[in-house]
């Protein structure tokens, strides 16, 4: 498979997980949990994010002669 | 053809996008962003080509190379400056995306100013 689209689907994966755990956490009542495991999820994909925008901006500035 | 690998691509992020922006809208414009990046990632190799046939091009028509480099270079910065606007307006934010383009046109006529001196000096060179 593409490596790149592996990327996609993590990051869906993750949000997807994190969507889940959410709403158990709400059911449990344990609010705080919810909160904390939303923002770890937003770090996870943004530290994906970033690598992948990093190797984009490499090829884009080989390419373009920046 | 590789359009049905995009096509495929764009289609399964999409849904991934629908279920991901009900709860959570930053999962939708990461992901969002990330298609476009994922597609060009898979473009790069062809894009090379055609701009190695460019520069071939030019040297048969005895361009001076800085120009054509400089003609990449806002090529460059009008894709990347156009992409960028185009996620903050997907997001909502379309006064970013303004500022990110202002900026882009700032760079882009900053890059041109030497070409317009050079061509301005030669047309007084003809008179």
């Amino acid at each position: 498979m593409i490596p790149e689209v592996d990327l996609i689907f993590k990051i869906a994966g993750i949000g997807i997980i994190v969507l889940l755990l959410n709403i158990l956490f709400k059911q449990a009542g344990k609010d705080e949990y919810a909160y904390i495991l939303t923002l770890v999820g937003v770090v996870l994909v943004f530290i994906v994010a970033i690598q992948m925008v990093q190797r984009f901006f490499q090829e884009v500035r080989a390419v373009f002669g920046f | 053809m590789e359009i049905l690998l995009f096509f495929g691509i764009t289609l399964v992020s999409l849904i991934f996008i629908i279920i991901l922006r009900r709860e959570y809208e930053e999962y939708a414009v990461l992901l969002s962003a990330l298609v476009g990046v994922v597609i060009l990632l898979r473009l790069i190799g062809r894009l090379t080509e055609l701009i190695q046939v460019f520069t071939y091009l030019a040297q048969k028509a005895r361009v001076q190379p800085d120009y054509l480099a400089t003609i990449f270079k806002v090529l460059g910065v009008a894709y990347l400056s156009g992409f960028g606007a185009q996620i903050c307006k997907d997001a909502g934010e379309s006064a970013l995306g303004l500022r990110l383009e202002l900026a882009g046109k700032i760079i882009i006529l900053f890059m041109a100013v030497p070409v317009m001196v050079a061509i301005f000096e030669m047309v007084l060179r003809l008179f």
